[in-house]
């Protein structure tokens, strides 16, 4: 049972999202993530215990290399195509209320600013680790964030931001979330963006990485 | 060969221009808005621009057209007006230069191959369709820049030099990484990045964004360290952005800039200007510090 695990986490690790797929060259005709979680599932292995001891041990992993620089964007990407590709099999329990996700994890790039690259990382490492995510999209404005959090007032609220000219409309959406729904955490990151520029706005938590973001909601638990 | 690459082949070191868009947004343009619509809808500013780099003495200025493929422009509507959006920006660039030369930008369109946001087709076609509005603009060459990922590079040098006359240049953007090398978003480092373009058929390849001219010089070194030959192009930002008073500023002054383009020069850049933060004072100095060697 275990070493199914293992194996599974392996595939998100590195990204193996079913056997037909080419990449990682090192697992090539070997059962990626999609049989792998289904074999899991019919051994009578819990969907609870498949997302935490196999996808999410994976996902970390690979979050973990990312801050290293010991991978970059492309093997992140695949890693979150094998975990979606796993969490196809997990929906049912998700729905059913089985698996419970830790919190939720509302999300957007600010407004004025369309880049979605970042942010879809952030929110692929985070849904990853076992959250729920709400994904607002790019260009969200202050009010679409405040509306979102009034929804969940548990929510913790991601800002992202590329570039340096809307960066600054992180201040006002921090500010308009904190108002809303008093003691709300906002998270901020994205290119520019650095742990003083956090500071002045008044945001909770700044990381350079997902992982670092992934960490930092954990320990809002 | 053509003009600009002459003149390097010729031993001339060639200075580029600055910022563009921080420019637009002290111009009045918002967040949120298109700045390649401002090549239809705010020309006279766009055209300031472009006439305040030829006036700090750079021999090429850039076109407003960064953001000119379809996959970023339809996000604003404008899907149907590549081809004029990026011959309006072309002309007007064209026409604040002169007898300099007019380097058409050609960004990254925001899509990632390997995810399957798009396929290979559509990239090049998107990219075709806006090299043919710059070159009937009049660009003297294609500039793409900013690229994270060798597959749009190729693509996108690909699509140029297939469908314009014009010379083709494509630089990446680097950042330094904890091991302290230097990689794209995307993990290509600057010498894997030489010999993709130079094959997909890139007359000048190099550097722009993601660094200030002091970590540049690093990235000239590798890409020389592969290449003795090819034609290096540097737009270094006025160092890392800061966050000051309500605005995010670059923080590295003209002098500083000017202050290393010796050393950038003797790494091996052939083209030296700037990107975000610089402004015409930093190339107006860059032209004098070219000028003393």
């Amino acid at each position: 049972m275990s070493e199914l695990l293992a194996k599974l986490a392996n595939c998100i690790e590195f990204g193996k999202i079913n056997k037909a797929a080419p990449y990682p060259p090192q697992l090539k005709g070997e059962d990626g993530a999609d049989e792998i979680t289904q074999q899991a599932l019919e051994t009578g292995i819990k969907a609870q215990q498949i997302l935490t001891d196999g996808l999410m041990v994976g996902m970390e992993k690979v979050g973990v290399k990312f801050r290293e620089n010991k991978v970059f964007v492309p093997q992140v990407l695949m890693s979150a195509k094998a975990m979606s590709t796993a969490m196809i099999h997990l929906k049912p329990y998700f729905l059913s209320g089985e698996v419970k996700q830790k919190g939720t994890f509302i999300i957007g790039t600010v407004e004025g600013d369309l880049h979605d690259i970042g942010k879809n990382l952030v929110s692929m490492m985070v849904e990853g680790n076992g959250w729920k995510v709400v994904d607002l999209g790019t260009d969200v404005k202050a009010e679409q964030f405040v509306a979102a959090i009034k929804e969940n007032e548990n929510a913790v609220v991601g800002l992202s931001a590329l570039l340096t000219t809307t960066m600054v409309n992180m201040e006002k959406i921090t500010k308009a979330v904190k108002e809303a729904v008093p003691g709300a955490k906002v998270a901020v990151g994205g290119a520019p963006v650095t742990d003083d520029f956090r500071k002045r706005i008044g945001a909770d938590a700044y990381s350079a990485d997902p992982q670092g973001l992934v960490e930092y909601l954990n320990a809002t638990l | 060969m053509g003009k600009i690459i002459d003149q390097i082949k010729a031993g001339k070191i060639l200075v580029s221009d600055g910022a563009w868009g921080t420019f637009l947004q002290q111009k009045g343009m918002k967040p949120g808005e298109c700045p390649e619509e401002w090549n239809i809808t705010h020309p006279d500013e766009v055209l300031d621009i472009a006439k305040s780099y030829i006036g700090a003495g750079a021999d090429m200025i850039e076109t407003n057209s960064f953001g000119g493929t379809i996959f970023k422009v339809e996000k604003y509507g404008l899907a149907d007006k590549v081809f004029e959006l990026n011959k309006a920006a072309a002309e007007i660039s064209r026409k604040a230069a002169g007898d300099k030369f007019v380097l058409g930008s050609v960004g990254p369109t925001g899509k990632i191959l390997m995810m399957g946001d798009v396929t290979e087709e559509e990239l090049y076609e998107a990219f075709k369709e806006q090299v043919k509005g710059l070159e009937a603009g009049g660009v003297d060459a294609i500039m793409i820049e900013t690229m994270t990922d060798l597959d749009e590079a190729h693509l996108a040098i690909q699509a140029a030099k297939e469908n314009t006359n014009c010379e083709v240049f494509c630089t990446m953007t680097f950042e330094k990484t904890v091991q302290g090398e230097f990689r794209s978003m995307m993990g290509v480092s600057p010498g894997e990045m030489v010999n993709t373009l130079i094959d997909a058929g890139a007359d000048l390849i190099g550097a722009n964004c993601g660094n200030g001219i002091a970590d540049m010089i690093g990235i000239v070194e590798e890409i020389r360290s592969i290449n003795s030959e090819i034609p290096i192009l540097v737009h270094a930002n006025a160092g890392m952005p800061v966050y000051k008073d309500g605005e995010t500023v670059f923080p590295e002054t003209p002098d500083e800039m000017a202050g290393l383009v010796s050393k950038i020069i003797a790494a091996g850049a052939n083209i030296i200007g700037g990107c975000c933060g610089t402004t015409p004072d930093h190339i107006c100095r860059v032209r004098e510090e070219v000028d003393k060697i």
